[in-house]
């Protein structure tokens, strides 16, 4: 009974052809949640702009794509993009992907992510504008720039920083949601570890590698985004805090 | 579309939303109660309570929930010399892992009252747990109730991994009657239109919430 029952082989970690697949594990999951990150930045900051725009129609469809990709889970996105989604397209292209896209599951899952990520910073972009007060606006259309000016060289610098705590968090909630992948076979970290474990029987050490890896990623971000955070404080910021 | 494969089926996929309900209830009661610990544990002086809670916490927030449902999947069969009940084992990692994020909304909360709060209540002679129970937990659960719906809400979405260990859960009976039917459009779309009704309900009370709590206070 008990522990006695389990023996450890941590061997499996680095022995052929173990050692190889939960290096690409790893890779696969870096890969895939940069890739996804990309997406989800250049979608998320543009939704997140629409979203306190004067115009009423853009901030409505704004509203509309959040709130669709926020109050469904991931796992449904995810099954919607690998199984309905290429159903949608015409046969032709229905045909090429399934010839030239070997790896289709692995693009389902940037694909998700990232508009789903997208969703999610889309909201925090969308706070980090509202927190700048409106004298700001005010002070820099009155002095004749326009509203594309106003945002590029008065709001933008602002808002860049105060949203880099929670785009730091908003990183690594997507690096870990990439685990999900797994459910439509991409062969990430989590499904590596699973996976090794079908023929060793030794899950609980490549779950183990799995779980460090997650960790040290994670730990080594927050703190490259803490040095950032230091490097580039807010002038007058930091005394109405204190 | 063809809606009648949603129609045929819908008596079986619905049936599902008993079993997400039931995981979401258990795991928001069990999260809850856990993190309430945790948060304790996390705001006391002493060292032996706050290291060992901090560090879950930090564990806990960093790994995916899928990776801690395998690492209950691979440790229950050593410890206890038997697998587990598929619903006890998804129960179980949910709990932990969501108790994680309960216990960090909750900290915030508590860290949200006056420290002239519990002075005053230690001067009356109350004891910690006294102070904690009468004093400042009433006061900082109305502070947090928004953030505890939404992450109520968040729940009522991750049950949907319980997918993996082959629970038969909302998720799970749309994918099997795909496998049957193979009509990924129409039933993706339906999952998805599901969850949106439940989780935006959701996400409404918690902005009323907060409306009202800003009201209240001013």
């Amino acid at each position: 009974m008990g522990f006695l029952n389990y023996t450890f082989d941590w061997t499996v970690l680095w022995r052929e052809p173990y050692g190889a697949m939960l290096i690409k594990g790893i890779v696969t999951t870096i890969h895939l949640s940069l890739l996804a990150w990309l997406i989800a930045m250049m979608l998320g900051i543009s939704i997140g702009i629409c979203r306190v725009l004067p115009s009423r129609p853009i901030r409505f469809a704004g509203s509309v794509y959040v709130q669709i990709f926020r109050n469904t889970p991931f796992l449904v996105q995810l099954f919607f993009w690998y199984f309905a989604a290429p159903l949608l397209l015409p046969k032709s292209s229905q045909a090429w992907l399934y010839d030239h896209v070997s790896d289709y599951s692995f693009w389902a899952g940037v694909i998700a992510l990232g508009t789903y990520t997208a969703s999610r910073l889309a909201e925090q972009f969308r706070s980090g504008l509202l927190a700048i007060s409106p004298d700001q606006y005010h002070a820099a259309y009155s002095t004749g720039l326009t509203t594309f000016q106003t945002y590029r060289h008065v709001i933008a610098p602002y808002a860049f920083r105060i949203i880099i705590p929670p785009f730091t968090t908003e990183f690594l909630t997507c690096f870990k949601n990439s685990a999900l992948t797994m459910t439509i076979g991409v062969m990430e970290i989590t499904h590596t570890a699973y996976y090794i474990d079908s023929f060793t029987w030794h899950g609980l050490e490549t779950t183990t590698a799995a779980s460090l890896t997650y960790l040290l990623i994670s730990a080594w971000v927050v703190l490259f985004m803490s040095l950032i955070e230091k490097r580039l404080p807010i002038p007058g910021m930091i005394a109405r805090g204190q | 579309m063809d809606l009648s494969v949603i129609i045929h089926n819908l008596d079986f996929m619905l049936g599902g939303l008993v079993l997400t309900f039931q995981l979401a209830l258990i795991t928001i009661a069990g999260g809850l109660l856990l993190g309430i610990l945790l948060a304790m544990a996390r705001l006391s002086s002493k060292p032996w309570l706050y290291y060992p809670a901090t560090l879950y916490i930090h564990f806990f927030r960093g790994l995916p929930l899928i990776l801690v449902i395998f690492w209950l999947y691979f440790l229950s069969p050593i410890i206890t010399g038997q697998s587990m009940d598929e619903f006890l084992a998804a129960v179980v990692s949910f709990i932990v892992f969501e108790a994680a994020y309960f216990a960090e909304i909750i900290r915030a909360g508590i860290q949200s009252i006056s420290i002239g709060q519990s002075m005053a209540a230690y001067a009356s002679g109350l004891t910690f747990f006294q102070c904690a129970r009468h004093v400042i937990l009433p006061q900082a659960l109305r502070n947090m109730t928004p953030a505890l719906v939404t992450q109520a809400v968040v729940i009522f979405q991750d049950t949907s991994l319980a997918y993996v260990i082959g629970l038969r859960e909302f998720l799970r009976r749309v994918n099997l009657v795909d496998a049957r039917e193979a009509r990924s459009v129409e039933l993706y779309l339906f999952a998805g239109l599901v969850y949106f009704l439940f989780c935006s309900a959701g996400a409404l009370i918690s902005h009323r919430l907060e409306n009202r709590l800003q009201r209240d206070w001013v």
